[in-house]
């Protein structure tokens, strides 16, 4: 496909502002002296352009996207059109407070909302994201350790199941991290918990349900441990859809918490961005929040109040399924993933065959070695299908493992259909093993080359290529 | 209430029984009865969708949208062409995830492979990553790119935003970095008093420009000077001032970044916004979070996908760059769109004008009395003045529907211009300002 800038011609575009109404002037100050190389097109073209690359894109709302971990509900429409008013949208983040009350208001009750269906006592909508939201939970325990005087408490620990970002956060807010093994039924290893805690102990980073789908029974033993060595215990909301408004972490022994607006919360991933991650904590931690008049806030991780119109349309959500509908959306949730596991459970071992949380967690070891179909194989089956795969080789403890998360928001007509996909690939992989390796076919383009990608990295246009 | 749960009673017992289970309850065994909820939550019961409009109107009628806006400070009016809204507004980019599966993702990775080379035209840069959070989450990061194990101390210029400081200070405090600001002289980062602080375990400089105040730095000679202290230089810059201004590509800094906000993206009480990111090719793998790159498919066709991931925390756990998934795409590809639209020359017309416009309101309010703070300092779109009564005022303009400039210590107000502020308008707000400092 063309690229916008292979579009157009020299000198072709469109006024939009019009000429200016005071005289124009020289500034000091050196100057641009580079050829600016923006498209010049007509309007029409940008319109056709970007119509072309939205149907060479998969949304929720072109069909079934059961990705793991990433809850990928429908987006509902009155959200939009809240985020839309102009009432939300033309307000400058620095007017002064009384001139910026709707927005306010939005932001505590959400955080209210949020506070109570977390179990937490205070909230930051400040961090724009998940990732970001961990790194601020971080800090709120590297914060508190610091001002406690607890000095040697540098380690977090993050089960081997954790999501890299988990991690990933840690080592940014520097700490160490250690690894703490999952038991043979997925679940947090007691024993080695308690043999990892110590006075080095910072913290525990847990998402619970956990990244295979199941919810650990052991909950409050492994708070317990934590706290008894001296260690906070972090709740990564990343799997709160299943159990919002049955449970909630603050009751769990969970001590601080992030939120992803964007999956529990039913607004839109927008194709990566932009989300949401509040950070919510109990009373004890709340002076450390960012964004705060305080002097032990651990300052601010990003400039302004945090992802606003995210948060309107989560709030439209909240006030739409309320009371009622968030425990409901958890339970159906829960409900559509069992059964689409018990429907496929006899050609697709699951890691872990029990009742199973919003998501499951299939291995397809087995199917690799008798056929050769992997997980990838059968995952770029689904896409000729009309179906977004579920996520791919993750969790890390799972081999050839597929993370089906079909969300309250399906159908059973459409968990019925994936269902039949998943079988029918099943038995192609018997029938004809080497077609399914050339999957798939109906889409833009195919199987690209992502090693060479990565070896030779082309990650701009390149404009002198085209005129040499 | 209002729901979007489509299964049905009948088809809820039907599927329960396909697993074995008699109720929703069933379901919930491995929780600890001790942990599970005993009352309902306490937030209101759901609105059909009548309702929450309705309440969501009154929430943002309760905001003030001013007519006329002479205040930045980081989050910019300008106009935004109408086609921006359409083309982001397509279904499938606002609901899509981030493009793991490139098959069925071509359309949001060709969109910000172009908003990538966007910013390297813009910056004059040779890479750049796929955007993160904001403007001030990129410098934090930027920063976070030059840290080598003997050099992690950073030198922040003091006329760089302050929000923008705060947010490096904390991810600074979050690897133990060390943070010191550089000292200021006539509102521009002093490069004498920047000599004796460039130690041998300084890691970078950051400045901005234009800078908070609205002046404009001496990129080269700042750029110089921390390269010959063995540091680097991070530019934090305005993207639609780059259109006329020496890029930092052409200084020779090695990070440029800034906040994508003015391409198109409304000020939202801020955010969501747009933090954009590029470097030198040298620095490339170090830049954070996500990066589009261009290889063929199976038949050669031309294809786009994620890459250079061994960087990324989905591979190297707690070694990765940073521990960044997403970015900001549908703000990426706002900001693509608008450039698309507006053109190189369209962009160098906003750019004049916000400059014109805010010399011209410069002069206004300088005759009407409020003197400027650093008169002989080239400026972009924005100003310091003096100014004795800040809240008098912002309250008179206010009556006018104005939203005045940000008041700052030492009773001082940074104003801002941009191509969306009339030659009237201007008028009216220095007659405000003639009516209120009166003597």
């Amino acid at each position: 496909m063309k690229l916008i800038f292979e579009k157009g011609r020299p000198g072709r575009g469109t006024d939009y502002l019009g000429p200016c109404d005071v005289p124009g002037i020289e500034i000091g100050g050196a100057k641009r002296e580079r050829p600016l190389r923006l498209p010049e097109v007509s309007e029409s073209e940008v319109d056709r352009h970007y119509s072309l690359l939205a149907r060479h894109t998969h949304g929720v709302n072109d069909g079934f996207y059961p990705l793991g971990s990433c809850t990928m509900k429908y987006n509902p429409a009155v959200n939009e059109y809240a985020a839309s008013l102009p009432g939300f949208t033309q307000v400058h983040p620095l007017q002064e407070a009384d001139t910026a009350a709707g927005c306010r208001e939005v932001c505590r009750r959400l955080e209210g909302m949020l506070c109570e269906i977390t179990g937490m006592d205070d909230m930051s909508l400040q961090p724009a994201a998940g990732a970001h939201g961990e790194f601020t939970g971080l800090l709120l325990i590297k914060a508190y350790h610091r001002a406690m005087g607890h000095t040697g408490r540098n380690k977090i620990l993050v089960p081997d199941s954790a999501h890299g970002t988990n991690p990933a956060s840690a080592s940014m807010a520097g700490f160490e991290v250690v690894s703490i093994a999952s038991d043979e039924n997925g679940f947090v290893d007691l024993a080695a918990l308690q043999a990892a805690v110590g006075e080095d102990t910072a913290g525990l980073m847990l998402t619970n349900p956990n990244t295979v789908g199941l919810f650990d029974p052991q909950i409050l033993e492994i708070t317990r441990i934590v706290h008894e060595a001296g260690g906070l215990n972090y709740y990564d909301g990343a799997n709160l859809n299943a159990i919002m408004g049955i449970a909630r972490p603050g009751d769990m022994g969970f001590d601080v918490v992030h939120l992803n607006l964007h999956k529990t919360f039913s607004t839109p991933h927008g194709g990566g961005g932009p989300g949401s991650g509040p950070s919510g904590c109990k009373h004890f931690l709340s002076p450390f929040l960012p964004g705060k008049d305080t002097p032990e806030s651990i300052g601010n991780v990003r400039s302004f109040g945090g992802n606003f119109l995210v948060a309107v349309r989560a709030l439209a959500y909240l006030m739409t399924i309320g009371r009622e509908g968030v425990p409901d959306a958890a339970k159906h949730a829960v409900l559509n993933a069992n059964y689409m596991r018990v429907k496929l459970a006899d050609l697709f071992p699951m890691a872990y065959d029990r009742i199973c949380m919003h998501e499951f967690v299939m291995s397809l070891e087995k199917l690799k070695e008798e056929t050769g179909v992997s997980a990838l194989d059968a995952a770029k089956a689904m896409l000729d299908h009309g179906i977004h795969p579920p996520t791919m080789y993750f969790p890390l403890i799972v081999h050839e493992a597929l993370m089906v998360e079909p969300t309250e928001t399906e159908t059973r007509e459409t968990l019925d259909e994936a269902v039949e996909v998943l079988r029918g690939i099943w038995q192609a992989a018997h029938d004809d093993p080497e077609r399914l390796h050339l999957l798939p076919r109906t889409t833009p383009v195919r199987r690209p080359d992502e090693v060479s990608a990565a070896r030779n990295p082309r990650i701009r246009y390149d404009f002198e290529a085209v005129r040499g | 209430m209002a729901t979007y749960v489509p299964v049905t009673r009948e088809e809820e017992a039907f599927m329960l029984e396909a697993c074995g289970l008699r109720q929703l309850d069933d379901l919930y065994g491995d929780v600890p009865s001790s942990v599970r909820l005993r009352t309902p939550l306490n937030i209101p019961s759901g609105m059909a969708e009548m309702g929450v409009r309705r309440e969501m109107e009154r929430l943002a009628g309760q905001n003030t949208v001013f007519p006329a806006v002479f205040r930045g400070a980081g989050a910019y009016r300008h106009m935004i062409p109408a086609i921006v809204d359409t083309v982001t507004g397509h279904e499938a980019f606002r609901t899509a995830y981030t493009p793991y599966q490139a098959e069925i993702s071509q359309g949001v990775l060709q969109s910000i492979f172009e908003f990538q080379t966007d910013i390297c035209e813009l910056t004059g840069m040779e890479a750049a990553n796929a955007s993160v959070y904001d403007g001030a989450c990129a410098a934090a990061e930027g920063c976070e790119m030059c840290r080598e194990r003997k050099r992690s101390r950073i030198l922040v210029s003091e006329s760089v935003d302050p929000k923008i400081l705060s947010v490096i200070r904390t991810y600074a405090f979050g690897r133990d970095v060390p943070v010191e600001t550089v000292p200021l002289l006539n509102g521009v980062t002093d490069p004498a008093a920047l000599a004796p602080l460039l130690k041998e375990d300084v890691s970078c400089l950051v400045v901005q420009q234009p800078n908070f105040f609205g002046c404009l730095e001496d990129l080269d000679a700042l750029t110089q000077r921390a390269h010959e202290g063995g540091a680097r230089i991070v530019v934090h810059c305005n993207p639609i001032a780059m259109a006329i201004l020496k890029t930092p590509g052409e200084c020779g800094a090695d990070i440029a970044v800034g906040e994508g906000q003015p391409l198109g993206i409304p000020l939202s009480w801020g955010g969501p916004y747009l933090g954009f990111m590029a470097c030198t090719a040298k620095l490339m793998r170090r830049l954070p979070g996500r990066i589009v790159g261009e290889t063929t498919d199976a038949e050669g066709r031309r294809a786009f996908v994620l890459t250079l991931q061994a960087r990324e925390q989905h591979i190297r756990r707690e070694k990765a760059s940073s521990n960044i998934c997403s970015n900001e795409a549908l703000c990426a590809m706002r900001a693509a769109a608008y450039l698309a639209a507006m053109g190189p020359n369209g962009l160098k017309q906003a750019a004049l004008q916000c400059a014109a416009k805010a010399h011209y309101l410069q002069k206004a309010l300088e005759e009407a009395g409020l003197a400027p703070v650093y008169p002989d300092q080239p400026f972009f779109h924005e100003f310091v003045t003096e100014c004795p009564d800040a809240e008098r005022l912002l309250a008179a303009l206010r009556k006018e529907g104005i939203l005045g400039g940000l008041p700052l210590a030492g009773k001082r107000m940074l104003w801002c211009a941009t191509e969306m502020n009339t030659r009237e308008e201007m008028d009216r707000a220095a007659a405000v300002v003639r009516e209120v400092i009166r003597p």
